[in-house]
């Protein structure tokens, strides 16, 4: 916070006066440090955006073109900048056009504080014009929600909803608020919240369980490391690298956990999970013991939970205790946060290095490199492969990139072989896998983090569902970079339906229409490419460009993403044609 | 661990907000799990409210739910007991026809006999209540219904714990925090 915001900010806090619930709801927002929200007015709503008006230098509202792409921003916004992202909307259809992206929120542990208008008070339960009861709808897919009927309620519940949002294992909360507690008054004195009776966010790390966890990493053979988001949400990424190379163990993650580790970092084997690399899967079935930290063996990772892992003991560091012992045994679980438990841990691990161990993961990638690769990377036919895009994306922007991915087969594409360097760069939809995510993710990336190159690739399907953003990005002048990978198919899909359902290709395929003109009627430069020859120039015009750039990749239309570990099969039964 | 079905009581301290129930009840229905009585009121501690909950389950999906229920902002806290750990009790309530009270003199010994207690009488009908375990309310409700019953109700369980639970030592905690 630079000295400017904190005067205002105390400002705020200290005096107590005599204001309406909308202009409460803008000072709590300015006391917690919000200079960024995406929203969408509408009538029950209408007082706060009054009042937005009157702190319109204070507060920069962008307005999306769909709430759904609010919430996305709001969490691209959270995801690059490990900050609070704020969405707001009116009630009604406006408040459950948020829920998609509340709900990928949640899955993903991302914090957002969303906020809803609501009909007056007297008028709740009547099916009042654009009513909705958005508490009950949004419940299962909160971390917590409540609603304001009274103005003097506002101050204290906001500062509840900063507070849960962003403790613990974060993730969105939803304050629903009805119009005539905007309009009321109150005497209105901030105080942040710091602590909520009844919630523990981070339990705290019992020592035994460090000492049992570097107990076990000491005398193993064949440890391996799977890290998730939890490592990147409690920034333990440079106690995890110490770790890691203390003790010599191998390092996987998932791909919420992406980018913590550099690609390069010789100790980094790759992705776990369903299209992950053949490495960690295989020997996640050899492995002593695993070590998860900051992950939930998601079964998009585990595969089949009866054949995963069971020759190793398994050590979870986990700051959810509802998480352990949920999909997979802990022989050891260490609670609390994992820059705390990493911390504590460090000290009592034995150097070690592992080569015989580590070398098996080198001769299993190089089986993966020589099948699957090599073809992705350094194509021979004459379509352009999803890989070769990405890798030419990773030459240009030299592996700086924060890399915004939709769903599909992109999106798998983009995590298995995007560079690296920085921390927080891997933005995708993973629990939930919403299509549609990435578009508008980007916007709140790129505001959030100016300083930073912010790539989104994208999906031909994917991409017309939030594909009205591109107002957003026109109007707000976000120069994120759009590349779309089209393949004229809902890419993964068609790849099930080859695979499972007898090459079916059941409504998968896509007729498209021409999406540089689309581009170019949002006043957005771009390009088509479609030969292997125009790839590099077109990237790097891209990259170098100053404002927004949009480009089209027309890929071979079919085309498969490997390794492939069919579902509910064993992360030992990797497929790698 | 136990992969039995069995009848657990679980019991939720949580603090008296609108909604909750709502969250709880979402928690069973997400897991496909059926309740079988869910009693709600105010617990020992003022500002405090406590649910007890029977459901039908695997010790692992008790832990589990648990986990759950404890990971809610609002709750305090949240146990499960096997029946043998807790003292139970539901309560029935029978509306019968007066005039059977003085006709069938059978009717008096069934009251006297199952400890069953006259809430209220007056010319039409009178009222019975009767707590204790599901079988007894049960066996009374099927010794009365060959004379008639107008209207029967039985509650949830309430259920207290054979071992402390210390949620006062807790809340202290929590505000030390
Ligand atoms: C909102 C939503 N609807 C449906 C799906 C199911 N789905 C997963 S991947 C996919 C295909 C994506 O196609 P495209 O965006 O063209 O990307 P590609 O796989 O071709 O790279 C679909 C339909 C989803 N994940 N999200």
């Amino acid at each position: 916070m630079d000295t400017e915001t904190a005067n205002k900010t105390q400002e705020v806090l200290s005096k107590t006066e005599r204001i309406t619930g909308s202009e409460a709801i803008i000072k709590c927002l300015i006391a917690e440090d919000v200079d960024i929200l995406y929203g969408y007015p509408g009538g029950a709503i209408m007082p706060v955006y009054d009042e937005l008006y009157k702190f319109r230098n204070e507060i920069h509202h962008v307005l999306t073109r769909h709430e759904q792409g609010a919430a996305h921003a709001a969490q691209g916004f959270a995801r690059i900048s490990g900050r609070v992202g704020v969405a707001m909307a009116t009630s009604g259809p406006g408040a459950t056009n948020l829920i998609t992206g509340i709900a990928d929120a949640q899955i993903d542990s991302t914090p957002l504080v969303c906020i809803t208008g609501q009909v007056p008070s007297h008028l709740l339960g009547t099916d009042a014009f654009q009513e909705t009861d958005i508490i009950g709808i949004s419940t299962p897919v909160t971390k917590w929600n409540h609603q304001v009927t009274k103005a003097s309620e506002i101050p204290e519940v906001l500062a509840k909803a900063f507070y849960i949002a962003k403790s613990g294992r974060p993730g969105p909360v939803l304050i629903d608020i009805t119009k005539d507690a905007q309009f009321g008054e109150l005497d209105f004195k901030y105080e942040k919240c710091t602590g909520v009776r009844s919630y523990i966010p981070t339990p705290k790390t019992n020592l035994e369980s460090v000492k049992a966890a570097a107990e076990l990493i000491n005398a193993a053979k064949k440890p391996m490391i799977v890290w998730g988001q939890g490592v990147i949400l409690g920034e333990a990424e440079a106690e995890l690298k110490a770790v890691i190379e203390k003790a010599g163990i191998p390092a996987a993650w998932t791909i919420m956990g992406a980018s913590a580790i550099p690609t390069s970092h010789p100790l980094n084997i790759g992705m776990v999970g369903m299209h992950g690399n053949y490495a960690p899967n295989k020997l996640t079935n050899e492995c002593d013991v695993l070590i998860a930290i900051g992950m939930r063996f998601d079964d998009r990772v585990t595969g089949s939970l009866n054949t995963y892992a069971k020759q190793a003991k398994v050590i979870h560091f986990e700051i959810d205790p509802a998480e352990v012992n949920k999909n997979v045994h802990a022989d050891v679980a260490v609670l609390g946060n994992s820059k705390d438990s990493l911390t504590e841990l460090l000290p009592l691990l034995n150097e070690n290095s592992h080569e015989a161990w580590h070398q098996e993961f080198k001769d299993l990638y190089a089986i993966e490199f020589e099948k699957v690769i090599k073809d992705d990377l350094h194509p021979t036919k004459e379509g352009l492969t999803m890989g070769e895009v990405l890798k030419e994306i990773n030459v240009q922007s030299e592996g700086n990139a924060a890399i915004v991915s939709d769903v599909g087969q992109h999106q798998m594409i983009a995590c298995r072989y995007s560079e690296f360097n920085k921390t927080k760069s891997n933005i995708t939809s993973g629990g939930l896998g919403t299509m549609g995510f990435a578009l508008p993710a980007a916007i709140g990336a790129k505001m959030a983090a100016p300083e930073r190159e912010v790539v989104a690739i994208i999906g031909d399907g994917g991409y017309q569902m939030n594909i009205q953003e591109l107002g957003t990005i026109f109007q707000q002048k976000v120069p994120v970079k759009i590349v779309v990978l089209n393949n004229e198919f809902l890419g993964m899909v068609r790849q099930w339906q080859q695979l499972f359902f007898d090459k079916r290709y059941a409504s998968t395929e896509m007729t498209n229409p021409d999406f540089v003109t689309i581009a170019k009627g949002y006043h957005i430069d771009g390009k088509r490419v479609t030969k292997r020859e125009e790839l590099a120039d077109a990237i790097k015009e891209m990259i170098a460009s100053k404002e927004s750039y949009f480009l089209e990749v027309c890929v071979e239309k079919e085309d498969n993403v490997f390794p492939m570990i069919p579902s509910g099969a064993s992360v030992s039964d990797i497929r790698l044609s | 661990m136990n992969e039995e079905i069995k009848s657990f009581t679980i019991s939720i301290y949580t603090e008296n907000n609108i909604g909750l129930l709502n969250r709880i009840s979402a928690i069973f229905q997400r897991r496909h799990i059926n309740i079988e009585s869910l009693t709600t009121s105010q617990s020992e501690i003022e500002g405090v409210n406590r649910f007890v909950i029977v459901v039908n389950i695997t010790e692992a999906q008790a832990q589990k739910i648990i986990g759950q229920f404890q990971k809610q902002i609002e709750v305090i806290r949240a146990y499960y007991h096997t029946e043998e750990e807790t003292i139970f009790q539901e309560s029935g309530m029978f509306k019968i026809k007066s005039d059977l009270l003085f006709n069938e003199p059978q009717i008096q010994n069934i009251i006297k006999e199952s400890n069953a207690r006259i809430v209220t009488v007056n010319k039409e009908f009178f009222v019975l209540e009767k707590s204790g375990r599901r079988n007894e309310i049960e066996s009374l409700r099927r010794d009365l219904n060959i004379f008639g019953i107008m209207q029967f109700v039985r509650s949830g369980r309430i259920s207290v714990t054979k071992e402390e639970m210390k949620i006062t030592e807790m809340l202290s905690a929590f505000n030390n925090q």
